[in-house]
């Protein structure tokens, strides 16, 4: 039963996609709880951070210019909607770390609980108050972040 | 069916309109109709179906299909959540149709949808083929070479303590429902992705002390489509009707391939060779 | 080539790592006003500073590795024919190293550059 006849390789254009969810499937984070809505924000904050990372070193390399090169640069950057941008850059980056390390503790099994016999209601024993509490950390912090650093940015600091 | 046909007229008789009064106890049922034979062509069909504080979704369903439509392709068996055949997504979420009482979703409408993620043959019923070869892959059985009782002398059975059979028994509850499988965000996009009933099985044979097939070693579990696909969403546990968990079961596995402890599956076999207590 | 379980506990090592760096980077802008801390002069002198420009080039690898293997793992999701497999990881690695030469070019020649 188990012993296959021919052994076929995979073929990915012949896989019926077309009941897949495909990018929906990701960018709706609000059926699942809030621990799929930390993937999402966790997804989304990555790909951010990484624009804005290729973005940032493109900008210190206006330094290689000279001072006027770089002050040009400055003149771009340093404005209302540039330090709005930096604002956003911070909290992102806090939540991204803040989730990211709760996700390598759980993804090595630390905070998930042991096995055991599951009764009703049947919660699942992984989507405890741990994840949920880092989960909110995370935003927490994030928030707290975003403040601090609107108040260096726009305060004067 | 003789429960549910028993029922029938009792909520048509519930159902009649009195002089003056509404309908009490009915909801909106919309289902979705498709077949695959005539292309990605589908539709929604609505049915108004009376309802009692019992009904649940399949038997809104099998009352529609009995006394409207009696062409709505439907999949169920055991009606008591036990074998996993009847689910669908209602209101948007994966889940059992005879585990889900049409109270419990407080809405007037209720939609019926195949479930995503898997290929539709027709209306509200799915082709499995892709789900239970994923499951086939990761070999969901006992390897253990001891295992010939004809020929070993030693064996004559496995022992296994409490303990050891509480570090696996909760995957073993898997029902192969498909409702992880559904909600999963990887395997919305990802073909080759095991999905989250494979994996959590994969960890369930491999907890198991009887079993010394070091799956670990298996390609298609540590593979860039393998376990290590999966981002702890959680959405799987979060829909799992049986208490499953697989997100556990996935996380413990890659805990063991992350090397964070390979002496747990050690102490196991030292064990039952009698090597410690 | 590397096993995929090598390619996440190095996604995990970079990631912690790169906390720490960037943390530091952070506060070195915090130490003066903000607004001062990015005067021309001031920066260049934070990028005569070996140790610092050490910090500098840490943060770029680090980052450019967590980055682009994290943006490889949500290409691979999103389509699993083999040449666009083949293509996602080229890409990544090419944009990874090209990052990283790009800046550590800056980090060479603004260690370099004298002020005024």
């Amino acid at each position: 039963m188990w012993a296959s006849g021919r052994k076929k390789s995979f073929n990915a254009t012949a896989t019926d996609r077309s009941n897949h969810e495909g990018l929906k499937g990701w960018l709706n984070p609000a059926r699942y709880g809030w621990e799929r809505v930390a993937y999402w924000l966790q997804r989304l904050t990555g790909l951010f951070l990484l624009i804005y990372f290729i973005g940032h070193i493109y900008e210190t390399s206006s330094l290689t210019g000279g001072e006027s090169a770089w002050n040009a640069m400055l003149q771009f950057t340093e404005t209302l909607w540039g330090h709005l941008f930096l604002v956003l850059v911070i909290g992102t980056s806090t939540y991204h770390s803040i989730n990211g390390i709760r996700l390598i503790f759980a993804e090595t099994g630390t905070g998930l609980g042991r096995p055991g016999r599951p009764d009703y209601p049947y919660d699942a024993l992984s989507l405890n108050y741990k994840q949920k509490s880092g989960i909110w950390v995370a935003l927490i912090l994030a928030a707290v972040a975003m403040v601090y650093g609107g108040n260096v940015l726009f305060g004067g600091g | 069916m003789a429960g549910i046909i028993e029922k029938i007229p009792m909520l048509r008789a519930g159902s009649k309109k009195d002089k003056g009064s509404k309908t009490s106890g009915s909801v909106t049922l919309r289902v979705y109709r498709s077949n695959s034979a005539n292309g990605n062509s589908y539709r929604y069909d609505t049915f108004d179906v009376p309802i009692q504080r019992w009904t649940t979704v399949l038997d809104a369903l099998l009352y529609a299909k009995a006394y409207e439509d009696n062409s709505i392709a439907i999949r169920y068996s055991c009606r008591m959540a036990s074998c996993g055949s009847c689910g669908m997504k209602i209101n948007g979420r994966p889940r059992l149709a005879c585990y889900t009482n049409v109270a419990e979703l407080e809405s007037p409408v209720i939609t019926c949808q195949p479930l995503t993620n898997f290929s539709l043959i027709r209306d509200l019923v799915t082709d499995f083929s892709e789900f239970f070869r994923h499951h086939k892959s990761i070999k969901p059985f006992i390897i253990n070479q001891n295992a010939d009782l004809m020929t070993s002398e030693e064996v004559s059975e496995f022992i296994q303590s409490p303990r050891d059979v509480d570090e696996y028994l909760q995957f073993s509850y898997c029902i192969k429902c498909g409702l992880c499988y559904s909600a999963c965000p990887t395997v919305a996009t990802d073909v080759r992705f095991l999905g989250p009933q494979a994996l959590a099985q994969a960890y369930r044979y491999y907890a198991d002390t009887r079993d010394n097939g070091s799956r670990e070693d298996m390609k298609n579990i540590d593979d860039k489509h393998g376990i290590w696909r999966c981002h702890f969403a959680g959405s799987c546990s979060n829909v799992c009707p049986k208490g499953v968990d697989p997100a556990l079961g996935i996380q413990l596995l890659r805990r063991h391939l992350t090397s964070f402890s390979k002496h747990d599956k050690k102490i196991a076999e030292m064990k039952h060779h009698g090597q410690v207590t | 080539m590397l096993q995929e379980r090598q390619i996440m506990r190095i996604h995990y090592i970079t990631g912690l790592a790169a906390l720490f760096v960037v943390a530091v980077h952070i506060l070195m802008r915090l130490i003066v006003p903000y607004h001062t801390s990015l005067q021309f002069s001031n920066v260049i002198a934070n990028y005569h500073n070996f140790s610092y420009a050490v910090l500098l080039e840490s943060i770029l690898v680090l980052l450019a590795i967590h980055g682009f293997n994290g943006l490889r793992v949500i290409l691979l999701e999103l389509r699993q024919k083999s040449s666009w497999e083949n293509g996602v990881t080229i890409f990544t690695i090419v944009a990874m190293i090209a990052i990283i030469a790009f800046g550590t070019r800056t980090i060479i020649v603004a260690n370099g550059l004298g002020v005024g």
